[in-house]
Order: structure tokens, then sequence, then C-alpha cells
């Protein structure tokens, strides 16, 4: 039977399983729509960026493990998708773009809304193709899933010239790819888990460091057992929160520029680092060759390209997360560590992440841990970039596994509303927290109409600083406090949301924060509480740019205080 | 002095040239792919050849690297991630037959073509092209012997040169 190229590929996105797109017409993308209301299983959602688009299907793919998809027309719709697949790229994501193109006869001319979106997203995507021919189709969706779903995820693209669409071909969906150059391994080499197992055994003082692998390849169960047997601590990377319960006695928290004072010391002191499903960004080690310098490192990783390339590795293992942990699982000894992990708790103590509370102003930080406090720690969080991010990602408890969204590699400002959309429909009865910052949120706040027309129940916390924070922060820590285009203006945010339709409350004082977070929680439908913050609330601890894990800027005031306590001890 | 030290360096330099091949997927585009991740993670190429290979629908692509500057394993692994690059070997340790082609027009007159023919004879190669004012020499051997005939050649003014960059295969 034939079939228009638009519906063979709708019946394709069909037999994959897809059943939510989001997406943005156009020109060249018209055919498809056209025959999308012949598909009843595939919920069109329009979105009011490209760019949000493919953060919805981003995260979409984060919080179901569906590959999450996003359609943008040709030119300007195409280009506007960029930044999300890089996101999405950076941030191992699986997420198929359709894009539309000019028709076959028009490529390479310069044609209306004509753009070489395969040429441009070579580096971001980690695989993309012209679809030249309706019978070709089938194939390269098949393929494209396969690519974006297996090993290491990450995002494909399709460019579909839109004569294509309206071709006829036979369908017919194939049964296997064929990709000679693409066989990812997914079973770690048995001996090298074994050499893994006997330095775990010999070290003293071993630190897990899990990643956003662990999440991925959704391996809770397996890093649970791996460190309660061998009774080591469990510190995370920021996309690795969420991966090992927070409330947990061997959790350790984040490390890093941003990360728990104590989990960098942990790692610094530590004689073997075993890395699990990260990758050594920057920002997670500070200064490589700072980092760890007393341990050996069992690299535990799906892509063979990351082992070797930020650190040396003493024992690498390429595999898929899960199937290596559960080898490693019955190869390991159980083990107990008690001085290391008594230090552990020790350096916690002294290294409190808490909040000195003066001022009027309401603290960023406390409105967190209020949001955590009555949403029981059960929301899926999603951030957008800057210092709200750092504090979403230090002061909730993190006990459910992959509750956090948030663009780590790349960093995207505005991630979080459309990112907010995308686990909402991927995961419609769990609440979902959307924590933005009032620069982030300008970025894409016209998704407040796509939330409104798809009735989305988002909570959306803006903290309003009125300024870019993390930028402000490097000026005042690193450029003597040149604040240059940094303080910003925004809209009456409540007047905003009403704007759109959706209730909102403004927070000023601390002691109206709790009540406004359970009027947000108990109203059905989506809300918006914009928290009147600190401006100059700086995040801590930090490590500076250029600066090893060991040299730790803790929060200044903690000093002055501490100081003042032995003053009064000293005088008892 | 100096020109021992240029000679060294040279030699040097020749030594840390590392071979990479990779046979890839004949797909349009792949040529980009490969350059745009040289590219983006700031790999040096030295040369890059390609062409079909013995396997229908696959090419040979013999990329020369400098190892001095470039962390060759990395350079290996990422194009092994790529998807139309199905096999990728480092061949720099192993005993490979590397060649390379060049054309090499040269200025010569009456005076000078039998001096510049006789060269081109010691390093057997091949006149392909003669005019009033210059010539054409077609060279193939390994870099050393092409460098070599083409500083002895120098002196008589060269007017293009046109190298292939190495191809290899394993002994």
């Amino acid at each position: 039977m034939k079939l228009k190229g638009a519906q063979i590929l709708c019946e394709c996105l069909v037999k994959e399983g897809v059943e939510v797109i989001f997406g943005f017409p156009g020109g060249s993308v018209i055919p498809l729509y056209d025959v999308l209301p012949q598909y009843p299983q595939l919920r069109h959602i329009l979105v009011r960026h490209e760019q949000c688009a493919a953060h919805a299907a981003d995260a979409y793919a984060r919080v179901t493990g569906k590959v999450g998809v996003c359609i943008a027309t040709s030119g300007p719709g195409a280009s506007n998708l960029v930044t999300g697949i890089a996101n999405a790229h950076l941030d191992s994501s699986p997420i198929l773009a359709i894009t539309g193109q000019v028709a076959r006869p028009f490529i390479g001319k310069d044609a209306f809304q004509e753009i070489d979106i395969t040429g441009i997203t070579v580096p971001i995507t980690k695989h993309n193709r012209i679809v030249r021919k309706a019978e070709d189709i089938a194939i390269r969706v098949r393929e494209a899933f396969h690519i974006a779903s297996t090993g290491r995820p990450g995002p494909v693209l399709l460019d579909f010239p839109r004569d294509v669409f309206l071709e006829e071909a036979v369908f017919h969906y194939p049964d296997k790819v064929d990709l000679p150059g693409y066989k990812p391994t997914l079973k770690g080499h048995p001996a090298q888990i074994k050499r893994a197992a006997r330095l775990i055994q010999e070290s003293k003082r071993p630190v897990i460091l899990a990643g956003r692998g662990i999440n991925i390849s959704q391996a809770h169960k397996e890093l649970l057992e791996l460190a309660e047997k061998t009774d080591i601590p469990v510190i995370t990377t920021l996309l690795g929160i969420s991966s090992f319960p927070e409330n947990h006695e061997l959790s350790m928290g984040m490390l890093g520029m941003h990360g728990m004072a104590y989990a960098n010391m942990a790692v610094n002191n530590a004689d073997l680092v075993i890395a699990i499903g990260m990758r050594f960004d920057d920002r997670a080690t500070g200064k490589v060759s700072g980092f760890a310098p007393h341990a050996q490192i069992v690299h535990i990783d799906i892509d063979p390209s990351e082992i070797g390339k930020n650190v040396r590795v003493t024992v690498p293992i390429v595999g898929e997360v899960k199937n290596v942990l559960r080898v490693l699982n019955k190869e390991v000894m159980e083990l107990k560590h008690p001085e290391w992990i008594a230090q552990m708790h020790l350096w916690k103590r002294e290294h409190p992440a808490d909040i000195t509370s003066n001022g009027t102003f309401i603290k960023p930080q406390s409105v967190i841990d209020k949001i955590c406090e009555i949403t029981k720690s059960n929301a899926i969080i999603v951030t957008g970039v800057g210092q709200h991010q750092m504090w979403a990602a230090q002061h909730y408890c993190y006990i459910k596994p992959n509750s956090l969204v948030s663009s780590g590699g790349l960093g995207t400002m505005g991630f979080a509303l459309p990112a907010a959309v995308g686990s909402k429909v991927g995961l419609p009865n769990e609440i979902v927290w959307a924590i933005d910052g009032d620069g982030s949120f300008q970025m894409t706040l016209q998704e407040l109409a796509t939330v409104v027309q798809e009735k989305l129940d988002i909570k959306i916390a803006i903290m309003n600083n009125t300024f870019l924070g993390m930028v402000r922060q490097w000026q005042e820590l690193f450029h003597n406090r040149n604040y240059v285009a940094t303080p910003i203006t925004g809209p009456d945010f409540v007047k905003l949301a009403e704007a759109y339709g959706i209730p909102a409350a403004r927070v000023m004082e601390k002691t109206k924060v709790a009540e406004a977070i359970e009027t947000a929680m108990k109203h059905k439908g989506p809300y918006i509480l914009e928290f009147i913050v600190e401006p100059e609330e700086n995040v801590y601890p930090m490590v500076a740019p250029g600066a090893t894990l060991a040299q730790v800027l803790e929060d200044p005031r903690k000093k002055i205080k501490v100081k003042e306590t032995s003053k009064e001890i000293s005088n008892l | 002095m100096n020109k021992e030290k240029t000679e060294l360096a040279k030699i040097h330099h020749d030594m840390t040239k590392r071979t990479l091949v990779a046979l890839v997927e004949d797909k349009p585009g792949v040529l980009n792919r490969v350059a745009s991740l040289f590219r983006r993670r700031g790999f040096n190429i030295e040369s890059i050849a390609v062409g079909h290979s013995e396997q229908p629908g696959l090419s040979r692509m013999t990329i020369v690297v400098d190892g001095a500057t470039t962390a060759v394993e990395q350079v290996r692994k990422q194009l092994d991630t790529l998807i139309d690059v199905v096999k990728v070997s480092d061949y720099t340790d192993e005993r490979i037959v590397a060649r390379e082609l060049a054309l090499i027009k040269v200025h010569a007159n009456s005076e000078t073509r039998s001096e510049i023919i006789e060269l081109a004879d010691i390093y057997k190669a091949k006149v392909v092209d003669v005019s009033e004012k210059s010539l054409i020499i077609e060279v193939t051997g390994e870099e050393q012997k092409i460098d070599s005939l083409y500083e002895l050649l120098r002196k008589f003014g060269i007017k293009e040169l046109a190298r292939t960059g190495r191809i290899a295969l394993p002994r």
C-alpha cells in the first residue's frame, strides 16, 4: 500500500511508541501537520518557540526514558532548535529533531527559509541525515531511534525536504538496522571488573562519584547495593543528583565548583575514586591537575571516548553502568570503613550548608528548603541556570530517583519552563516544580501560554533578585564588583502570570514563604510564586575557576559567626 | 648551525607524526563530519587522503596527525564515536607501506632542464609535462623522499606544488 512520506513518518513514530510530539508548524512541515490528525496516538503540543520544543522533548526524555520528539519547520524554525539540540547533546538526552527542509530542487540555492541544518548540527548531534526519498524514511527513522536511545544517548536530527513528505512510497518498517560503524559496548570486560573489585578491596578511603549515567541507566538499585555492600560514601555530580538518596547515611552530596565542602574534601583525601557514569567535567573536578591527588581511579562509562579524556584512569571499564554494577556487586566483598565514614560525618558536621538568616530579605536557600519540606522530597525539580540552580541542587533533599531536571553541560538559561512542560507531560501524575531565576525566566516565559493551552499543573518559583545572579557573583568576587549588564529589570511577574491566565502571588516576607508554597500546592492547576530574595546573596561554597577542589571558599559570614562563638566560649 | 637545528626539528617532527587509518561508510557528508570533529576538538591534521576501499560502500581514509600536539588516542576514540566510521586503527607503530604522490611544477629553461631531469631520474620521478619555461615532475614515495626532492628543486624556483597526503596499508 502506498502512503505519502508524511504518513510514513507518522506510521514510524507510532511503531516506535511515540506518544507526544513538541512542535511548531511552518511552510515546510505543513504536509506533515496535515496528516497528523490521522494518528490520534500522536499528541502534538504546540510550543511558542522552537527552542522550547527541543527543551521539552529533552526533559520528556530525561523523565520517561523514552526518546523525546520535536518538530520545526525549515530555516528559522530549524535554527531555533539549535540551542535545544546542543543542550540535549551535552547532557546525553535522547531526542529526535524533525525539521522540514525546502523541496529538493531548491536545496543549495539559498531558497526561502532554507538553512543547512544538517551542516550546522553536525557537531551537536549524535547523528543527522537529510532524507532524500520517501522510500528511505522508514529506515532512517528506525536508525534514528536506535542511535538516539542506545549506547550513550543523544540527539539525532532528520531533515525532510517538503516534497519528500508529499512523495509516495510503499511503507515497510524494517526489522533491524544495519550500522556497521555503531556497535556500543554494553557489557563491561570481566577482567577489568575484577581488577576494580580488587582495588576496592584494598582501598582504605574510597569514594563513589555518581553521575548522570546512573539516572540514564536506571541503575539506582545497583548503586545502592554497591555502596551498602562495600560501605563506601557516594558523592554526586550535578546531574548525578537523585542517583542516590540524599537522606542515606552514605550520601555525601554534590562535589565541584558549588559542591559541598565536605564532598570536595572527601575526594581530595580519597585513595580510590570509583567514577560511575560521569565525565570529569571541569565544574566537577576543579583544576584537573589537582583532582583527587591521592587516588587511583576506576572509571565506568558507556562512552569509551570519555575514558582518559580528562583524567588518568587506573581501571577503565566500558559498558552500560547497570550491567557493570550488577557484575561488580557480585565481585566485591562486604566491607566496612568505620574510620573513613566517621571522618566523613565529622566533615559534614563541621561544614554544614547553613543559612545565616539576618536581614529582611528572604534568603533564596530557605525557599528551596521550604519547598523540599512541603513537597516531602516528592517533587520533580526542574531548574533554569544560575545561582538559583545551584541552590536548588544544594538545598532540596533528593530522595526520589531521577528527580532533578537541569541543564548541566550547556548551562542554558531558559531551560526551566519548557523543561517543566516536558517533564509534566511525561509524568502527569508527579508534582513538578520549576525553580527559576528572574533572568532565566525571561528567556522563555512565552511558554506560559503552552502551560495554559495544555492545562499543565506546574508550580513555578521565580527567585527574583533583580540581577543576573551568577554573573554578578563573579563580577563581585573576581572583577571588583564591576556590575556591568547584570542589574536586570523584568515585568511584574504576578501581572504577567495573570495576563496568561495563571494565578500568581508575590512573596516578600520570610514569614509568608511556607504559606505561599502551601497555597500553590493546594491549587489545582499551574501557579506562579515570585519570591523577592536577597539581591546580592552569593552561592557558597565555591571553588574559583582555575582552583582545585582543595581550595574551597566558604561563606565568609560563617567564619565571622564561628569567631564570635569562640569569643563567647572563652569568656565563660 | 641553524640549518642543523631546523633539520633536527624536522626529523623530530616526522617522528611524532602518527598515521590513523579509518574505514568509513560512503554516506554523504562523511568527510565533513570527520573534518568537523577534528576542528572542534582542536586536533591538528597534517594530511587527509580518502578514496574507495576494496569493500563496496566503504572508503579508506588515511589521516596523518601531529602526535606532539595532539592526543592521538583521543583522536582515535572520537573518530570511532562517529556513526559512519566503521573502524579506526593507529598504524604508526605497525609495519606499513606508506606512500604519497606529488606533482611539482618547477621553472625550467634550456639551461636548467637537463639538471632537473637528472634529479628526477635519481628520485625515480617522472617528467609528465614540459613547456618552454617549466616542467611538471610526478614523484611518489614516502614523505621524506618527496621533501628531499622538493628541497633540491627549490633553487630552480617552484611554481606550484600539489601533494595528496599519505596513504598506507599494513604489511
